[in-house]
C-alpha cells in the first residue's frame, strides 16, 4: 500500500496571540512550530496503517523553507519519505493550495492508494483542501474521520467512522480514496532519538509552485475584541474553598 | 436572484444562525434541507445542490459552520471550482465580496475577499442571532448526481454508549490541565465534578501525555463546552483550549501562577494549587450539604 499525507507548519500560539506590525502574520519571533494537530494524527495514523499492512508512506507539505523541520518530524515518526512544496511563507488560498498539491501528486513517480490530510488547518481552518484535491482526481473523500479499518482481503475496502451526536457515522469506501481525519483517531508517538537519525537520512524532494491569484485573498488579521475580564480573587489556596462554594451556590450546581 | 440557505434541521439552532446569516446578507434566503429519509452523502448532497443553485440563479449558497454545513459546501466550491470561506462571523455583498471569518478556532479573526460567483459562505457558530425558520423546502437527491457522488454515504450509525455525563451538554465541566501531574492526580477532578454532577475535562497536554482519553479534551482540536460554569484546574489557558471553553457561561481558574493567562478569560480565580483547592471544596461541599 502507498500512504501520502499532506501536513501543514503552524506556529505553537500559547496564551496570547500578538500580530505583526502589518496585521498580514502572527508574530512568530519568540514562537516554535509544529504540525497542525489533526494532521499530525494523520501522518501517525498513515505509519500505523503501513505497519499494519506493508508498503509506503510519504508526507507533503506546502511552506515555506524552515516546513523542513515539520516533514523530518513525520519522518522521524516512520514516514519513509518527504515532498517539500517550497513557498516564499506567504498565504496561499485553498484552491491554491490544493493545485499545488495536484500538481505534486500527479507529477510524482508513486500511485497513491491513501490520500490522507487533517479535517481542517489550525491556523486558518478552511475545511476544504482535502476535498478540492479528491474532486479533482475522482476520488471519494470522507471527511472528519475518528477510525479507520482496511480490509485486509482484496478489493481492500476503507471502513471509516466519524463521531456524531448520539453515535457514530459509518462509511465504506473503495481504494484510491482521500480521507481526512480529526485529532483522537490515535495518540501520536515522539520521535525517539533513532528515529530522528534516520529521517535525516530519508529522501526529500523539492520544487518550487509558483503561486495563482488568490480567489479568496487575505486583506489582513484581526484580534477579536479582547475578554480582558476582571476576574473576582475569591482567594488563595485552600481557604479560598468556601467562597468557592458560596458561588456554586449562587449559580445553583451546590 | 436570491440566497439558498442548506440547512440541517429547522428546530437546530445553528442551522436557525445560518439563515439569520443569509438574511443579512440579502432579503430572501430559502432554507433548503435535504429529507430525513435521505442518507447523509456529502458530494450528492452538493451535486444536488448546485443544480439548484443553477436552476435559481442564486447569488450565494450558505450553510451553518458545522461538520456537515462546511463539507457540503466544500464539495460545492469544488464542483463549481469556486472559493468558499468558512466560518464568517459577518459578510458584505460586492465584487469581490468581503467577509471576516475565524481562523484558530476563532482566537483571530480575517478579513478576506472572496472573488467569483455564487459567494459561498459558512456561518460561524454563535456569531450572528438565529431567525426563526417559517419554511423550509424538502428536497431529495437529485439524479444528476453521480455514480462517484454516491459512493461516500452514512451506511449505519452505531449508538454510543451510554453513561455518564456527556461533556458537551453537561452544566458543569471541571478540568484539569499540566498542572494535575499525573493520570492518578485526576482522581480530585473526577470527585469534584461527580460531587456537582458534571463531566471531567482536560486541556491538550494531558490528552498529549496519555493521562486521559482524547473524549475529555476540550479544546479547538477537541470539544467546544458551553456549561454554566467551567472550572480550570491547573490550566495556562493556551488558545487552543480556550478556543473550546469560551462558551461557558462563568470561568473559574484555579492556578498557582497569578500571571497565567487564564485568568485573563476568568470570571473568579483562586490562585493556589490545585491538590490543596480542590479537596478543600469538595470537603465543603460536603459540608453544606450535611454529608
Amino acid at each position: 500500500m502507498n500512504i501520502l499525507v499532506c501536513v501543514k507548519r503552524v506556529p505553537l500560539t500559547g496564551g496570547k496571540i500578538t500580530l505583526t506590525e502589518d496585521a498580514q502574520a502572527i508574530q512568530t519571533r519568540h514562537l516554535g512550530f509544529t504540525v497542525s494537530p489533526h494532521e499530525e494524527c494523520a501522518a501517525e495514523e498513515a505509519v500505523r496503517l503501513i505497519e499494519l499492512h506493508g508498503g509506503q508512506s510519504t508526507v507533503l507539505t506546502l511552506g515555506p523553507a524552515e516546513a523542513e523541520e515539520q516533514l523530518r518530524d513525520m519522518m522521524a515518526i516512520g514516514i519513509d519519505r518527504g515532498i517539500h512544496l517550497i513557498t516564499d511563507g506567504g498565504e496561499w488560498d485553498p484552491q491554491a493550495t490544493a493545485a499545488a498539491i495536484l500538481d505534486a501528486i500527479r507529477s510524482d513517480a508513486e500511485d497513491f492508494d491513501l490520500l490522507l490530510f487533517g479535517n481542517e488547518s489550525a491556523d486558518a481552518g478552511n475545511y476544504q483542501v482535502a476535498i478540492r484535491v479528491a474532486a479533482a482526481l475522482g476520488l471519494p473523500c470522507v471527511n472528519g474521520i475518528k477510525a479507520i479499518n482496511i480490509e485486509p482481503h482484496p478489493p481492500h475496502t476503507l471502513r471509516c467512522e466519524q463521531e456524531v451526536a448520539g453515535g457514530r457515522d459509518v462509511y465504506e469506501v473503495p481504494m484510491p480514496s482521500v480521507v481526512s481525519v480529526l485529532e483522537g483517531i490515535n495518540l501520536p508517538r515522539y520521535p525517539s532519538v533513532p528515529g530522528r537519525m534516520r529521517a535525516k537520512r530519508k529522501p526529500l524532494v523539492s520544487t518550487e509552485p509558483e503561486r495563482p491569484d488568490a480567489q479568496l485573498p487575505m486583506v489582513r488579521l484581526l484580534l477579536p475584541e479582547g475578554s480582558s475580564k476582571q476576574a473576582e480573587v475569591l482567594g488563595s489556596g485552600a481557604e479560598a474553598a468556601p467562597a468557592v462554594v458560596r458561588i456554586l451556590q449562587e449559580i445553583g450546581v451546590v | 436572484m436570491g440566497v439558498l440557505v442548506f440547512i440541517e434541521d429547522p428546530d437546530d439552532e445553528l442551522s436557525q444562525q445560518a439563515v439569520g446569516f443569509a438574511g443579512a446578507l440579502a432579503g430572501d434566503a430559502q432554507a433548503i434541507a435535504f429529507d430525513p429519509s435521505e442518507a447523509y452523502a456529502p458530494a450528492a448532497w452538493a451535486q444536488t445542490l448546485v443544480e439548484l443553485a443553477g436552476q435559481r440563479s442564486a447569488t450565494a449558497v450558505v450553510a451553518p459552520g458545522t461538520d456537515r454545513g462546511n463539507e457540503v459546501l466544500a464539495h460545492v466550491a469544488a464542483k463549481l471550482d469556486q472559493p468558499m470561506a468558512a466560518n464568517c462571523v459577518s459578510a458584505t455583498p460586492g465584487d469581490p465580496a468581503t467577509v471576516v471569518r475565524m481562523r484558530w478556532g476563532g482566537s483571530l479573526l480575517e478579513e478576506a475577499q472572496v472573488h467569483g460567483s455564487p459567494l459561498l459562505l459558512t456561518a460561524a457558530p454563535h456569531a450572528v442571532a438565529p431567525a426563526p425558520i417559517a419554511e423550509v423546502e424538502i428536497i431529495t437527491v437529485t439524479d444528476a448526481a453521480s455514480p462517484l457522488d454516491r459512493v461516500v454515504r452514512v451506511l449505519e450509525r452505531v449508538p454510543a454508549a451510554s453513561g455518564g455525563v456527556s461533556l458537551a451538554d453537561a452544566e458543569v465541566v471541571v478540568s484539569g490541565g499540566r498542572g494535575v501531574g499525573s493520570a492518578e492526580g485526576f482522581s480530585v477532578i473526577e470527585e469534584l465534578a461527580a460531587l456537582l454532577g458534571g463531566a471531567v475535562g482536560c486541556s491538550r497536554a494531558v490528552t498529549s501525555a496519555g493521562w486521559r482519553p482524547h473524549s475529555d479534551q476540550v479544546g479547538q482540536t477537541g470539544t467546544k463546552v458551553s456549561p454554566e460554569i467551567y472550572i480550570a484546574c491547573g490550566i495556562s489557558g493556551a488558545t487552543q483550549h480556550m478556543a473550546g471553553c469560551k462558551g461557558a457561561k462563568r470561568l473559574l481558574a484555579i492556578n498557582p501562577d497569578g500571571e497565567a493567562s487564564i485568568f485573563a478569560s476568568a470570571d473568579y480565580a483562586v490562585i493556589g494549587d490545585l491538590h490543596e483547592v480542590v479537596p478543600a471544596i469538595s470537603t465543603e461541599i460536603r459540608k453544606a450539604r450535611g454529608t
